[in-house]
């Protein structure tokens, strides 16, 4: 059994209906990326799943339970965690305020704990007591990331993590999702960044215009196949 | 004439404007919303100590710790019952419904209570004063401010070293984000109007034991609490000190010189201060 699958998941903003049908599956320790345009509907998809946008109940499966429109409140609590686009960090808290408030929705003290979260990425300890904000923008994807591993996902969402950081920032964040696999925990990635995406990922799904175009290994599919599927033209 | 007495006077004044401000600065900091009804909850709580007073032949101060988890209480079911549900994106409907509010309780303990002006009674300690030259510090005025001191550093603490004050800061940077982290706002925000509701318990308290108060004296309260939390600076705790310090001073200083000054020279100060620190003296970012 697939440890989240979507089945027909629609997402509406009012009437805007922003996911036509979406059926995405995600096996336990796997990476997949969501590929896709600006306005695919990669967000929407990310925001449906984290409990922030509404979809009827069975459109979600969690190891086989349905829990699509549950509040994103409960949400994190049954193990979806995301890292949100933007980082979206709490800017009147310090990091490691911020990195606590990831843990806030959890009673039991053990796995992503302060200290493996400050082992793991070794620069937040030595900003711990800093004002989110003051960090450069590399170390705040790092921060949003701890942030979301402190309530120990069993599948860990990150919404566009490369947007606006540098190309050894790139690096040096998809080096840490390799490592937090490693450890075990799933991953569901959003990304406009192809290279970094396909060279992350075990599976991607292209998404455009809020249907699945294109899914499958990324050794498997040819370049133009997942241009197609990207920009809706071959060429 | 000597200016040192009104100065001081002031200052044991702003002690209980700083009561008054610091609910109000507590809640906008946290939820954006202005209780346009915050002064006469005040009153609503000095009626309902006085209720226990003459009803139960209480000391005026046991019906204080009464009044406090029973305010918690009330400010925690008036946000969850009616205001969470106001909280969109219009910043109109919550104060439309905390003012409609202000209208009920008004109108609600002229009913109960008729619009004479009552007071709290502690006994010999209302006119106890210490003398020195021609200076009199009052102890109930000194009480105020050292409670008002009191209850701003625990507010520090509770909302910058504990677990509760992390979680009211994060939601108030972010409603959405919060969410994501496990934490349902709605019960935040409730929790902040509890907490802000024993405050003031706590002002309604010394309101009542320095002086008179009506059905009526609601609005007045809220203006000044206002005008504290503005001089200081939105959503700072230690503003609304500074801020009620300096209305305080403002009135019995213009007091001084010209009785029918008080209130004049407080709005005039107020005034002062929004045309050259609008931002307020201790603002948040």
């Amino acid at each position: 059994m697939s440890l989240l699958t979507t089945h027909g998941l629609e997402v509406f903003y009012g009437d805007f209906q922003a996911l036509f049908g979406v059926d995405v599956a995600v096996e336990e320790g796997e990476t997949v990326a969501i590929i896709g345009a600006n306005g695919a509907g990669k967000s929407s998809f990310m925001n449906a799943l984290s409990g922030l946008a509404p979809t009827r109940r069975d459109a979600i499966l969690l190891a086989g339970e349905a829990v699509g429109g549950t509040p994103a409140y409960d949400m994190v609590k049954l193990g979806i965690a995301l890292v949100p686009e933007g980082r979206r960090l709490f800017p009147s808290l310090t990091v490691e305020e911020n990195l606590l408030m990831g843990s806030s929705g959890r009673t039991v003290e053990r796995g992503w704990t302060l200290p493996v979260v400050y082992d793991f990425f070794p620069v937040l300890r030595e900003r711990r007591r800093q004002l989110a904000p003051t960090l450069s923008g590399g170390q705040q994807q790092l921060v949003a990331i701890g942030r979301a591993l402190m309530a120990n996902p069993r599948i860990l969402l990150c919404d566009e993590i490369s947007l606006g950081l540098s190309p050894a920032m790139v690096q040096t964040v998809y080096q840490a999702l390799a490592a937090i696999k490693a450890r075990g925990t799933t991953i569901l990635i959003v990304e406009q960044d192809l290279r970094a995406a396909l060279a992350a990922a075990d599976r991607i799904y292209c998404f455009m215009e809020g249907r699945v175009s294109l899914a499958g290994r990324p050794a498997e599919l040819s370049r133009d196949a997942i241009q197609a599927a990207y920009f809706g033209t071959a060429r | 004439m000597s200016l040192l007495n009104p100065l001081i006077q002031g200052v044991l004044l702003g002690g209980l404007y700083a009561l008054y401000a610091a609910g109000l600065s507590l809640i906008f900091g946290v939820m954006r919303l202005v209780n346009l009804a915050h002064g006469d909850f005040i009153v609503l709580a000095a009626y309902l100590m006085l209720a226990c007073v003459t009803a139960l032949a209480l000391p005026a101060w046991v019906a204080l710790l009464i009044a406090m988890p029973f305010m918690f209480a009330l400010g925690w079911a008036l946000q969850r019952l009616i205001l969470n549900r106001t909280l969109k994106n219009d910043l109109l409907v919550p104060l439309l419904v905390t003012f409609g509010l202000s209208i009920i309780i008004q109108n609600g303990l002229l009913l109960a209570f008729s619009a004479d002006s009552r007071r709290l009674t502690v006994g010999e300690l209302e006119i106890a004063s210490w003398t020195f030259g021609d200076i009199s510090i009052g102890v109930v005025p000194l009480i105020t401010f050292i409670v008002a001191v009191l209850v701003i550093l625990g507010l520090t603490f509770l909302f910058y070293r504990t677990r509760l004050g992390r979680i009211l800061r994060a939601t108030a940077d972010s409603t959405e984000i919060v969410q994501i982290m496990g934490i349902d706002p709605r019960h935040v925000f409730a929790i902040a109007m509890g907490l802000s509701f024993v405050v003031i318990a706590v002002a309604a308290f010394f309101m009542g034991v320095r002086a008179n108060f009506d059905p009526a004296a609601g609005p007045s309260r809220l203006l000044y609490a206002f005008e504290a939390v503005v001089i200081g600076g939105l959503g700072s705790f230690w503003g609304t000190l500074i801020g009620g310090t300096i209305l305080g001073v403002a009135q019995t200083v213009g007091a001084a010189i010209n009785p029918e000054w008080q209130q004049l020279a407080g709005h005039v100060v107020f005034l002062a201060v929004i045309l050259a620190r609008p931002r307020g003296l201790l603002a948040r970012a």
